[in-house]
């Protein structure tokens, strides 16, 4: 990416962001299990929360690669601030900006976008996973609302979000076809947050179940037509994936820095062991790696900037390098760091265990390479 | 409105200066430029006052071209305009002639109150704000920590070593603010982004100064520096806690005495 003088202005921004307000915090909501709603909200009134969209909805007209950059910028510190952050923009703001009516994105991009609404997405249901076709809920037109029914798993932002894109059959007889998406307030009667997991990982990131008994959804709430939905959830993960590509590469970032400052201070046979070869060979492998991780995901954002037909190869590709990037270096961070590195008294081992969601959701490494497969054998 | 001028001035990250070991003096290459912090203070408190009574901010900077960058950054940060000084009619100038350019350009604004940081980290003199005041003819307080407003007043706390002194005075004046005293708003996103693509910097020559040419950068200097050099480190003291003043005053006769002073 060239870095012209806004650019490098807004990195300065960044850093300066991060290392005073997110930084310090991280291992704490690890530890707390604790949704960074302060965070969010300083992101919120500096303008983050709409940084890749127009300035008539409330934006700040930026664009993808800029988005890229602050979420790989906030995820060297806190990978669970990165992923409330990404799942906000990619998976609510975002297919309410692309797929909604005009009075639709009249009504709920300038909340969301100047961050007084937080947005999640739910797609997700325990009997659909990867094979998100699988939809049980159901959403039944009566009158001028739908009636849904039905349960999600694994929802970032849960009970913390305003606004949910959610997923729904509203025609099982069509099978994919049948599937349809639909704006959710939280207020909505009927609507419930459920169980909140336990997580390995991004532990500070609120994922819980949604439930759904008789919500009546507004007809004027239906995105996109009835059964357009699965279609906009994919394309809608295409977009996200460049966010949790970003996500991704930032932890081997974070983890990278980390290891550096460590391995000059740490001192083995009187000497500092980033004189030792080891380290040193370690190290350029996952530079190298994480450089070419970079590359990816700036080439996948600038797809998403310019409209780019092959944006979801380009997306899988992203992700599923920078992912796989991301656990083998912090992998290898942690052994360099060796016993230390296992313990919480350094942030090694929570990037190791923030970096394996990476691999697993907005489409596993293994539904990345069905993508990549399919575009190559086309 | 209140109508509020802030002067900023674009100064090397002192913290990331490293001296040559051989020559002694400041490595200058690679180090980033940034706001003068107590500048930034100084714009904080501007905006505080925009964001409370509704105020017009403009800030003022005399640099290179290249110190468009922190006007931009004032801008970003919620200053309305910005104006930067630019010439090099200017180069040289000690704190005389950078005080009397600066109210050279002052002169052609309406304002009620004239902000300033306290000092620059590179030059740390603290000396343009107060002069400047002098050169406007107008009153100043200097070393504030806050500053509020009321019925055409400003009521500024004065920070000086143990206490503080709270004073009021009719505008327009000038106020050095302390940098320590005021944490700065980030830049906002929108506004950042805004100010790169659609906003042009306005920049003036000495010519809208208004002020002859003798009177301005090294000509008009009357101090010239000699030389530079970097301090030597002296070892870190001796901290006592918990002592009486009795047994306080032992440990110094004692330790003055160890050293042959008395």
């Amino acid at each position: 990416m060239i870095e012209t003088p806004e650019l490098k202005a807004f990195k300065t921004l960044l850093k300066d962001f991060v290392e005073n307000e997110v930084k310090p915090i991280a291992a704490e909501i690890d530890e707390e299990e604790r949704f960074p709603a302060e965070t969010i909200k300083k992101m919120a009134d500096i303008g983050l929360l709409g940084l890749p969209f127009p300035v008539q909805y409330g934006g700040c007209g930026g664009d993808n690669k800029m988005y890229s950059l602050a979420i790989s910028t906030i995820s060297k510190a806190c990978a669970t601030t990165g992923v409330a952050y990404s799942a906000h923009v990619s998976l609510c703001c975002q297919p309410i900006y692309q797929f909604g009516t005009e009075e639709q994105k009249q009504k709920y991009l300038p909340k969301l976008l100047k961050g007084e609404w937080l947005g999640a997405f739910g797609l997700t249901e325990p009997n659909a996973g990867t094979d998100a076709s699988g939809q049980q809920t159901m959403a039944v037109l009566e009158g001028d609302h739908y009636v849904v029914n039905g349960s999600k798993i694994f929802i970032t932002n849960a009970g913390y979000a305003n606004v949910y894109i959610i997923f729904a059959m509203t025609d099982k007889s069509k099978g994919v076809k049948g599937i349809s998406a639909f704006i959710l307030e939280s207020t909505t009667p009927g609507f419930t947050v459920g169980k909140k997991e336990k997580k390995l990982g991004i532990r500070g990131s609120s994922t819980c179940e949604l439930i759904f008994e008789n919500v009546k959804i507004p007809k004027e709430n239906l995105l996109g037509k009835e059964g357009q939905g699965f279609s906009i959830a994919m394309k809608t993960l295409d977009g996200g994936r460049v966010g949790i590509a970003s996500q991704a590469l930032g932890i081997a970032q974070g983890a990278i820095e980390e290891t550096v400052k460590y391995v000059k201070e740490r001192k083995q046979f009187g000497r500092p062991i980033s004189a030792f070869q080891n380290t040193q060979f370690e190290l350029a492998d996952m530079y190298a790696k994480t450089e070419a991780a970079r590359l990816l995901v700036e080439q996948a954002a600038d797809a998403k900037d310019t409209g780019d037909k092959s944006l979801s190869l380009k997306a899988a590709m992203a992700k599923l390098f920078a992912a796989e990037t991301a656990m083998n270096v912090t992998t290898r961070c942690v052994q360099l760091f060796g016993g230390y590195g296992y313990t919480r008294e350094y942030p090694i081992e929570r990037m190791m265990r923030d970096a394996k969601i990476t691999e697993i959701y907005e489409g596993t490494s293994e539904v990345q390479r069905m993508v990549i497969s399919g575009a190559v054998l086309h | 409105m209140l109508k509020i001028l802030v002067c900023i001035k674009q100064v090397p990250d002192t913290n990331e200066i490293k001296i040559d070991p051989v020559k002694g003096t400041l490595i200058r290459e690679g180090v980033p430029s940034i706001m003068n912090p107590d500048d930034k203070a100084g714009l904080e408190a501007a905006l505080r006052l925009k964001d409370k009574y509704g105020a017009n901010v403009t800030v003022i900077s005399m640099g290179p071209m290249q110190a468009q960058e922190i006007i931009r950054e004032a801008i970003a940060m919620g200053a309305d305009d910005g104006y930067l000084l630019s010439d090099f009619k200017f180069a040289g100038a000690d704190t005389l002639a950078t005080s009397t350019a600066l109210c050279g350009a002052i002169k052609n604004f309406e304002y009620d109150l004239v902000i300033m940081g306290r000092q620059a980290i590179d030059g740390d003199t603290a000396q343009v704000g107060p002069e400047t005041a002098e050169l406007l003819g107008i009153p100043q307080i200097s070393y504030a920590a806050s500053i509020d407003y009321k019925d055409g007043y400003f009521i500024v706390e004065r920070k000086v070593e143990d206490r503080i002194y709270v004073l009021k005075a009719k505008a327009p004046i000038v106020v050095t603010v302390l940098g320590e005293s005021m944490k700065p708003r980030y830049m906002n996103v929108a506004r950042l982004i805004d100010v790169y693509r659609n906003k042009q910097i306005n920049v003036w020559t000495a010519e809208k100064t208004n002020t002859p040419a003798e009177k301005l950068g090294l000509k008009g200097s009357p101090t010239q520096v000699k030389e530079s050099f970097g301090k030597q480190l002296k070892a870190a003291g001796t901290v006592m806690d918990n002592l009486d003043p009795q047994e306080a005053a032992k440990v110094i006769a004692k330790t003055l005495a160890e050293k042959h002073y008395l």
